[in-house]
């Protein structure tokens, strides 16, 4: 009789599929007042956004983008916060999530107790990432649902008129929204790949945390410099807002995939990377 | 490092070596812990024993050397061998926003081998063991430096294990909470497990320990059963006399060396000479013998007697 069956409950020895383990992970990202906090900012935006179009007489004469579409269609709140949200405010939180991934847990130390139980260190960075994918594509559906309220609430739904100028019935752009949404997602997810690799490198989340924003903001000023044309599709960054084409009718697909297939590239590279460095790290925190 | 000594013994380690760049943490040690043994793995802060447990449980790689854990090579075995093995490593560490009882519940869910239905059951019989049931629910953060060890020492017992390494498992508790947790372990060891403990309060490891492997500056220098350690040890004997300087010398004819005379006693080392022909000798020699007793040598002398110093710490 082994030791601790006086006080447990003898359990055979098998290992189960199960999803506690990233339940629990979920609900550690979900459950800190920090991140709710910073859920809470990236609702917020879309309620700004809502009543100061509301507030502010419905001026003509701005191009056909999406502010000035509001008015139109309250849809449209959604698709102009996340077009607010994109440079800065949704990488911001998938760098929070991403950056204390590893890093957080080496620094409270439960790195060493989880590698103990044991999780092998596959296993981990798998749990791990696939809670920032679930974090990122939450956070983008979730500004884009508060927009969605905030915009028929005050502005009432209807048929919208699409960037290409067709008229559309109101289901089809809930539709281009949640594509939107899901495409959002997709992209800060690869983000969340390049803050998962930084986060095995340091056991400092806050320093792993403004790498990626680094990074993230590093890609937007090389985007934005037109001399460097040639390294842009090799940007993450540089296909996010190709998300607008999901507004056109037909729906231009060719940035998109190119967007899709980047995102995924870059997904794997920096999870293989996370992995490289993690399965060989010597844990001493 | 034969097949026997894996089968018998849970750990068993061959020229386990760390290099961390320019130092070496660990240096060749031939570790064994036999079955059913309490192991008490001594030796000053920084001697290598921290990092020496690291190696055990996988989490840092070996520069050199083979570790076999319960039978089965690490880190290769890793997977199936680390669930039998309940750890305690370098103090308490866990979220400090939730509860001591959600903590558990994190690391009981990321266990591959556990059962979600015997979960809660599971941690309140660990909390329970370990005396802190009633603060379940309160923040980590909260906790005290003894509640925290109490909760990590909580998560060691959350499923069967045949190997717990406890690495400084009264750090930080107050004498009541160290007496606990030495009972603990002894009845852990009752139960079959077999025990691992670091500890740097000798007295400690005196009392609950079988076995000693002993640290220093990355070798282990000593190991053997507790009580042939002690045999090795010089033995003391004390005469009380009013006449210390005819003592000392009639001791000192008698072969004994070391010898110390202070107002109202003399000690020396007893060395080879048989104990029994020392009073009758200072007797004939017209010594009066107040008191005479041969003093057993405490951990701490073996200690000093091994590492050739008090128990600072090494750079």
């Amino acid at each position: 009789m082994s030791a601790a069956e006086l006080v447990l409950i003898g359990n055979p020895p098998r290992a189960r599929v199960s999803t506690r383990f990233l339940r629990s992970e979920l609900k550690i990202i979900f459950g800190r007042r920090r991140n709710i906090a910073g859920m809470g900012v990236l609702a917020v935006v879309p309620v700004i956004l809502a009543v100061s179009a509301r507030l502010s007489s419905p001026s003509q004469g701005g191009g056909p983008d999406f502010i000035s579409a509001i008015a139109g269609n309250g849809l449209f709140v959604a698709f102009a916060a996340l077009a607010l949200e994109l440079p800065l405010f949704l990488p911001l939180a998938v760098s929070a999530i991403s950056g204390d991934a590893v890093a957080g847990e080496a620094n409270l130390g439960t790195l060493r107790y989880l590698l103990a139980i044991p999780v092998g260190r596959t296993r981990l960075l798998v749990i791990k990432y696939l809670a920032i994918v679930i974090f990122a594509i939450a956070a983008t559906f979730l500004v884009a649902l508060v927009g969605t309220i905030m915009g028929l609430a005050l502005f009432g739904g209807g048929d919208m008129t699409l960037l290409s100028g067709t008229q559309t019935s109101m289901g089809d752009g809930v539709w281009r929204l949640a594509l939107s949404s899901l495409y959002l997602g997709v992209q800060f997810s690869a983000l969340g790949a390049i803050g998962l690799f930084i986060s095995t490198l340091t056991e400092q989340p806050i320093g792993a945390t403004i790498a990626v924003v680094v990074v993230n903001v590093l890609m937007f000023i090389l985007n934005s410099i037109s001399q460097l044309g040639w390294l842009h599709p090799w940007l993450l960054t540089h296909w996010w807002t190709a998300f607008g084409d999901l507004l056109r009718d037909p729906i231009a697909t060719e940035s998109i995939q190119r967007g899709l297939i980047t995102a995924l590239v870059y997904a794997c590279v920096f999870w293989l990377a996370a992995w490289a460095r993690l399965s060989t790290k010597d844990v001493s925190s | 490092m034969t097949p026997d000594s894996v089968e018998a013994s849970p750990v068993v380690t061959s020229g386990l070596t760390k290099r961390f760049r320019r130092q070496v943490a660990v240096d060749r040690i031939d570790l064994e812990v036999p079955a059913g043994a309490v192991y008490g793995f001594l030796g000053p802060n920084g001697s290598g024993k921290t990092t020496t447990i690291r190696m055990l449980l996988g989490l840092i790689s070996p520069t050199a050397g083979e570790i076999s854990l319960l039978g089965s090579w690490m880190p290769s075995a890793a997977r199936t061998v680390l669930r039998r093995v309940g750890s305690l490593v370098e103090g308490p560490a866990f979220h400090p926003y939730l509860s001591g009882r959600a903590n558990l519940a994190r690391l009981d869910a990321a266990d591959r081998f556990s059962d979600a239905h015997s979960s809660r059951r599971r941690i309140d019989a660990a909390l329970d063991r370990v005396g802190l049931l009633a603060a379940a629910d309160k923040r980590y953060r909260a906790y005290s430096l003894g509640m925290r060890q109490r909760l990590a020492i909580a998560n060691s017992l959350l499923m069967p294990r045949d190997l717990l390494v406890l690495d400084e498992p009264t750090n930080g508790l107050d004498p009541q909470g160290t007496r606990e947790v030495r009972h603990l372990i002894s009845d852990l060891a009752r139960d079959g497990a077999t025990v691992l403990v670091s500890s740097h309060l000798l007295a400690e490891v005196d009392q609950i320990c079988s076995h000693v492997g002993v640290m220093y500056e990355g070798r282990l220098v000593a190991q053997s059963p507790l009580s042939e350690l002690r045999a090795d040890a010089v033995q003391t004997v004390r005469v009380d006399t009013d006449r210390t300087e005819d003592a000392a010398r009639v001791l000192s004819e008698l072969g004994l060396s070391e010898i110390v005379t202070s107002p109202g006693y003399v000690t020396a080392a007893l060395g080879e000479v048989a104990v029994e022909k020392i009073v009758p000798n200072l007797v004939s020699a017209y010594v009066p013998v107040l008191g005479f007793s041969v003093l057993q040598p405490s951990l701490e002398d073996v200690f000093v007697s091994l590492t050739g110093e008090g128990f600072d710490v090494s750079g």
